[in-house]
């Protein structure tokens, strides 16, 4: 069984919802993507910030 | 020479004063009264109470600071107000009381031309028996990461469960909300994440039961009536992102919860439906309700004017609408503006201090008439910026006269960025990122999600973990007034 279908059984609750994949499990901690949405958030967060001052 | 006295010393209080007193300069004076003798970047708490960070890491010394910033720091706390001041004087002041060591028990009036209550909350442990000691104190059974003491102690609790996991005996967490009418929801949802990520390195987890308690009526509330933000290309719930974490972590839920008594090992709830329950635990973390710190306010006379000044649960009020009846009436334009209370226009309240005109997330309660509702949350970015907008109209009216324009800082307006650890470590940790604009959601300008889904996103990953990492030295530095504090935002 794949990771990710692991603990669709362990509740019904959690069988409703959705889990995130190896490939997109893997994106969260690929250093070299995550820098890329280091800098996204980043001018987006600036953007909330001036848009509220 | 005009004096501002600031009540409190936490984000917003902090920021009203650096920015007063330097704007104003020395021509006019600042004071800060705060129990505390410390400033708390109470964002990192979190790691503190799951034994990463220290409590030095997370505190300095409010003293060196305030005196480099010129500003008058009394280390006490706010008793009552005389905005007409009293029979033999006309000049408002305020009674403190000196919780210094070295002045401790004795008080003092302090006249002000203006005033700016920037208290933060009392957190009211007792308003659930056995969440408090009885003395406005937190009990013995359960844990806090409210303050970096209680998060130190938490974090000695957690260190004993985990040793027993690996001596061999299962152990049952339960993290969330103290009662009914909690706000703070975010905090709670970061420690569990946390939790859950030290007991996977200390290689535990599967000796423990991590379970969910809250107020909250759907996961992913927060206190904000939950969010839509854009996740892949998608516009989704902020339930669908909350669940999908609480089911990929293997985190039981239990929400819709009023916590209503707190004993050795065991909670008992009522639920929205009316049906009561008990949970066993072995290390509980709930975050206590908010209210007032308790300020009196009294007439020149010395008749009792508390309940013009502040709301019922003790928070002062302000320009808000707090007529606006039920639910399906309430509009942005009803929260506050410039947080200047109606009734003295030399007062004013900010961050967590100002009452807010009603709740964000729908009322709920359950069939015996037990409300179970997150309370609005007006920490963090919010209680920065309205603590900046204040500032500037305080210094305006010192320089500029009464009529100066009082500068607006609506909750309806303003965005706020949410960084939630889910998990320290460079390349291991993780956080989910959230920006949220406006944060009190406005239907009639957004009349699909209340929100602007341009500006309202999030995602969990590294990105979110440096970042919350980042935040965590530049707002201390910021604090403590160190070269370009100007520059970082609030």
């Amino acid at each position: 069984m794949k990771k990710e279908e692991l603990n669709f059984q362990k509740s019904e609750e959690f069988s409703r919802t959705m889990i995130p994949g190896a490939f997109a499990r893997k994106m969260r901690t690929c250093v070299i993507w995550q820098f890329i949405r280091f800098v996204t958030i980043n001018i987006k967060m600036l953007v909330v910030v001036s848009k509220s001052h | 020479m005009a004096r501002l006295i600031v009540l409190g010393g936490g984000v917003s209080g902090h920021t009203t004063a650096t920015f007063a007193a330097k704007w104003l300069g020395s021509q006019h004076e600042v004071v800060v009264v705060t129990p505390n003798s410390k400033w708390n970047w109470i964002p990192s708490n979190i790691w503190v109470g799951v034994g990463q960070m220290s409590k030095e890491e997370v505190t300095f010394d409010l003293a060196p600071v305030y005196a480099k910033a010129g500003i008058t720091y009394k280390q006490a706390k706010a008793v009552s107000l005389n905005p007409e001041g009293n029979e033999s004087s006309g000049k408002p002041f305020v009674t403190i009381e000196y919780t210094d060591p070295s002045k401790e028990g004795q008080s003092e009036n302090i006249e002000y031309d203006y005033i700016v209550n920037a208290t933060g909350p009392k957190l009211n442990f007792d308003a659930t028996p056995g969440l408090g000691d009885g003395a406005g104190q937190m009990g013995e059974h359960t844990v806090s990461v409210c303050t970096a003491d209680h998060a130190v102690h938490a974090a000695h609790e957690l260190h004993e469960c985990i040793e027993k996991m690996k001596a061999g005996t299962r152990q049952k967490f339960l993290i969330g909300t103290g009662h009914g009418m909690c706000t703070c929801q975010g905090a709670a949802f970061e420690y569990i994440f946390n939790i859950e990520h030290e007991l996977n390195k200390a290689g535990v987890r599967d000796m423990a039961d991590i379970k969910w308690i809250s107020n909250e009526s759907f996961l992913g509330d927060f206190g904000m009536g939950g969010l839509h933000m854009k996740v892949g290309g998608y516009v989704v719930s902020s339930k669908l992102f909350a669940e999908s974490l609480f089911a990929e972590r293997n985190v039981d839920w239990l929400i819709g919860a009023h916590t209503s008594k707190v004993e050795a090992g065991k909670v008992s709830y009522e639920l929205l439906d009316g049906s009561m329950g008990e949970e066993e635990f072995d290390f509980a973390m709930l975050i206590p309700p908010f209210a007032g710190v308790g300020i009196k306010a009294f007439a020149k006379d010395g008749s009792d004017i508390t309940s013009t000044v502040f709301a019922p649960n003790g928070f002062m009020k302000v320009d808000a609408n707090y007529a606006a009846g039920a639910y399906e009436n309430w509009k942005a334009s009803d929260w506050p503006r410039t947080y200047q209370n109606p009734s003295y226009s030399n007062m004013f309240a900010a961050g967590i201090a100002f009452a807010p005109p009603h709740l964000i997330s729908k009322p709920m309660s359950s069939p015996n008439g037990t409300p179970i509702n997150p309370t609005p949350p007006r920490t963090g970015m919010p209680a920065g910026i309205i603590g900046k907008a204040v500032a500037h109209s305080v210094c305006d009216l010192i320089t500029k006269g009464d009529s100066a324009h009082l500068h607006e800082a609506s909750m309806a307006e303003m965005g706020a960025a949410c960084v939630a650890s889910a998990g320290k470590g460079i390349f291991t940790g993780t956080a989910a990122a959230m920006t949220v604009f406006p944060v009190v959601p406005d239907f009639e300008k957004y009349p699909g999600t209340g929100r602007d889904t341009d500006y309202t996103f999030g995602e969990i990953g590294l990105a979110g973990h440096w970042i919350k990492h980042i935040l965590h030295f530049m707002f201390i530095h910021k604090a403590k007034l160190n070269p370009g504090w100007t520059l970082i935002p609030e």
